[in-house]
């Protein structure tokens, strides 16, 4: 008996090991409401863009935002913070170790493959508060030197800046060190990987012309001929300052965060970084599961309202004018309570808290998307009251078109621009909208982790002495940074595909 | 004009009833009474006696839609439907949980948020159309760029940046203004100033773009061209040419949310603790009174669409060309 006890143990060392190694195989997948919309939005852009590159007249549009710098830029932005959120998006449920009749039991947790990678700022939890890059706690607590004497001060971290033997006189040396050797390291990384994806870019180039390319330029067969060529070009050095410089702040961050809490660590001692990382995929969902929830609605009723005309119209004019009269925080507010209530009263739907959470979000998107598709409806059934007056309709009609073929072949892609310039101008205030509704109490679940959350945690503390502020300045920064992004590049979208703008600037 | 106006009420009317179904809906078929009450009373060892008795209190002890159990007109009359719906045309909106008349407490809380959200509107307009002409007196320079630029990235800052901001700034740092609360008469100044000023803030960078937008596109039209060819200097084209012929896309923003201007702001209101309507609903919503959220949802609508008649009329002072029938 006793032996057979002390063979399992290491049994079970081994079978850790091996679960963290095989993520999909001990591990069970889970998929919740909002990643299932995550997966069928990008199925969706991903077919939109394979549709849109056989197409010239489509593409060209496209080849005006690519020529912008701010742009490019901010799209370049925006596309770390889907990364992250992406990776926040693949959920799984860890294996645990123990097993009960032979079959393997997993944990309650809901965990994503970003915090299998962020594991390191996961779990070095602090006791409460302390500052950003601190060694020490943000209060004073009492303590026991070894001579037996109870002394109130500040203790020291039990994991920020536990390397250092004297904090006071050698952090700010440790810090500067890491910050200079982690912006090296980056940059190092950063122009390798350049170097890398413009070898890879010229071979490609390369084997699409062929070697015998009777373009005289390719045919000098050198990569840093390709490289000056592309330098040439005014959005191309943009972006490539631009990811230069977040390959430092990535180094910089990395080399830090592995001995300090870069952004302090909030209330209850998590590090901020990891939660303002995490509230990047809540405000991701919001700002585009509600736009792909509303789309449909907006898109048929509206089109429909415009071509059809008559009875229907007056409809769907009716419907949007009672819900659009209602003021939206209020029909925000009263929908969310009552989903609230619902949820309650159905406890036994939800396997794990997480479910519960991402239900309530996917229903705050439902609701959003409820109150913001007659703006676009409206502008969509306007649009189409113009389109169904033109020649090439009135042509289609006479040759007896089916309805059907008119609105699928005629009119909606000819009002595209105008649900894509509505869908990219809406992402940020959707981010933004979060916020508030959080704050007001009917945003996402408190458990979940979002910028209203973490804002609405921390408003208090401002009144403190000293100030808490970096829990309020992470999440005030990050949204900036993603909303501005955001802002920008909608506007390279709307000046690339609105006909009306160009002429008004082209004027002006 | 009267007819007109009278039309626009009936039509009004369905609408409405629209609102009222909807919210009917929304507050008592997604979850019956039973659950409201449960809701009120904490989650767990909740005798049925308790609910009952909580469901007689409130009024919710009605059948829906329609009492068979009664006599006459009582048969509709007589149900949830009725009490707590239909009888909010007569503004008549019950009573909050606490039992106070719902009715006498939006009266009363009218006037702070009106003191907040009046100058809020007044003054953010004419700092927003004034920023606006001058980035369209000075469109495609340098000066253009960076307002617009300006207008982004102010747009892009989260509102309750402004309000934690401004709040800290103002009232902890300099102590120019108390940080929160409310008096009446003269007093309220020193209250008013900070939320009106952050108030004009938060909107300044989406609603400068937005009358910029409009401005230019007015300025591209041929009438622009002949003020200038007459030799007009290039002010007096801005406001007395292009100001006047904009109105009317400014007024079909603006005229509209005037009479949700009683409603207050949420977030101001809630923050700096103004006894206003704003902070009354967000009260109710944390407090889960859905007496008080119904009522707030159909005052809204009503503002809503009495804003809609307003702008209607707006537009025939301004564009003589515009007349209702």
């Amino acid at each position: 008996m006793k032996q057979a006890a002390h063979v399992s143990i290491p049994f079970y060392a081994q079978n850790e090991r091996f679960s963290v190694l095989n993520v999909g195989v001990s591990n069970m997948p889970v998929i919740l409401w909002t990643d299932a919309m995550i997966f069928l939005l990008l199925a969706t852009i991903l077919a939109a863009a394979l549709w849109i590159r056989k197409r010239p007249h489509l593409v060209l549009p496209w080849h005006r935002v690519a020529k912008g710098s701010v742009g490019m830029v901010s799209l370049l932005l925006l596309s770390l913070f889907v990364l992250v959120g992406l990776l926040d998006t693949m959920h799984y449920r860890a294996a645990l170790p123990e097993k009960s009749n032979g079959q393997t039991v997993y944990s309650a947790e809901v965990l994503s493959v970003f915090d299998a990678l962020a594991k390191g700022i996961k779990s070095r939890s602090e006791k409460t508060y302390s500052a950003p890059l601190a060694a020490y706690l943000y209060a004073k607590e009492s303590m026991e030197t070894p001579d037996g004497k109870i002394l109130r001060d500040y203790p020291r971290l039990r994991y920020g800046g536990v390397h250092l033997a004297d904090p006071q006189r050698e952090l700010l040396g440790d810090v500067l060190k890491r910050t200079v050797i982690g912006a090296l390291e980056g940059l190092i990384i950063g122009v390798l990987l350049i170097a890398v994806s413009n070898m890879l870019f010229h071979f490609f180039i390369k084997l699409r012309t062929g070697r015998l390319s009777t373009v005289p330029e390719i045919s000098k067969d050198n990569w840093i001929f390709t490289f000056t060529r592309a330098m040439k070009n005014r959005p191309f050095r943009a972006l490539l300052i631009t990811a230069l410089l977040i390959a430092m702040l990535f180094g910089m961050t990395i080399n830090l965060a592995a001995v300090y809490h870069v952004l302090g660590t909030d209330k209850v001692g998590q590090d901020v970084l990891y939660l303002a990382l995490k509230s990047i995929r809540t405000g991701l969902v919001i700002g585009t599961v509600t736009t792909l929830v509303m789309l449909p609605f907006a898109l048929l009723l509206g089109i429909a309202a415009g071509y059809l005309r008559g009875w229907v119209d007056d409809v769907i004019q009716y419907l949007y004018t009672v819900l659009s009269s209602i003021p939206s925080v209020l029909l925000i507010a009263a929908a969310v309570l009552m989903m609230q209530v619902y949820i309650e009263m159905h406890p036994e739907w939800f396997e794990t808290s997480a479910a519960r959470a991402d239900l309530r979000l996917l229903f705050l998107c439902l609701i959003l998307g409820v109150t913001s598709w007659t703006g676009l409806c409206r502008l969509l059934r306007g649009e189409t009251l113009k389109l169904r007056e033109l020649e090439y309709i009135q042509a289609a009609q006479a040759f007896g078109v089916s309805t059907s073929r008119i609105l699928t072949r005629h009119i909606v892609p000819n009002v595209m621009h105008i649900v894509l310039i509505a869908v990219v101008m809406d992402f940020s205030s959707l981010v933004l909208a979060e916020a508030v509704l959080s704050y007001v109490g009917v945003g996402v679940d408190p458990s979940t982790m979002s910028f209203g959350t973490l804002i609405n945690s921390a408003r208090l503390e401002m009144g403190r002495e000293p100030m808490v502020w970096w829990t309020l300045a992470a999440a005030f920064g990050f949204m900036l940074v993603l909303v501005l992004a955001a802002n920008l590049f909608a506007d390279a979208v709307r000046d690339a595909f609105d006909p009306r703008l160009n002429r008004t600037e082209a004027v002006a | 004009m009267i007819a007109y106006l009278i039309r626009r009420i009936l039509y009004a009317i369905p609408i409405l009833i629209g609102v009222n179904l909807l919210t009917f809906s929304l507050f008592f078929v997604v979850n019956t009474a039973d659950d409201m009450a449960r809701m009120q009373l904490g989650m767990k060892r909740v005798t049925p006696e308790a609910i009952e008795k909580w469901k007689q209190q409130h009024g919710y002890d009605k059948p829906l839609l329609f009492n068979a159990h009664a006599e006459g007109a009582r048969k509709i009359s007589d149900t949830i439907f009725f009490q707590k719906s239909a009888r909010m045309f007569a503004f008549d909106f019950g009573s909050s949980n606490d039992g106070r008349n719902v009715a006498r407490e939006i009266q009363t809380r009218m006037m702070p948020s009106l003191a907040i959200a009046l100058p809020t509107f007044l003054i953010g307009l004419l700092i927003y159309i004034t920023f606006a002409l001058l980035m369209t007196l000075f469109r495609a320079t340098a000066l253009d760029m960076l307002g617009v630029s300006l207008c982004v990235l102010l747009m892009s800052i989260s509102g309750l940046f402004y309000i934690i901001g401004g709040q800290f700034v103002a009232s902890k740092l300099w102590h120019w203004v108390p940080i929160s609360g409310y008096a009446g008469g003269i007093d309220s100044i020193k209250f008013v100033l900070l939320p009106v000023l952050i108030g004009v803030m938060g909107s300044v960078g989406a609603s400068s773009r937005w009358y910029r937008t409009i401005f230019l596109e007015e300025i591209g039209k041929d009438y622009v061209r002949t003020a200038r060819a007459k030799g007009l200097s290039e002010l007096r084209v801005l406001f007395r040419h292009v100001l006047k012929n904009a109105m009317i896309p400014i007024l079909t923003g603006v005229v509209v949310v005037i009479p949700l201007l009683f409603m207050g702001s949420l977030l101001t209101e809630s923050f700096f603790g103004i006894p206003g309507l704003g902070s009354y609903t967000i009260d109710a919503i944390n407090a889960q009174d859905f007496g008080v959220v119904r009522a707030m949802v159909f005052l809204g609508s009503m503002l809503y669409i009495a804003g809609l008649v307003l702008t209607d009329i707006s537009y025939t002072i301004v564009d003589p060309r515009v007349r209702l029938q």
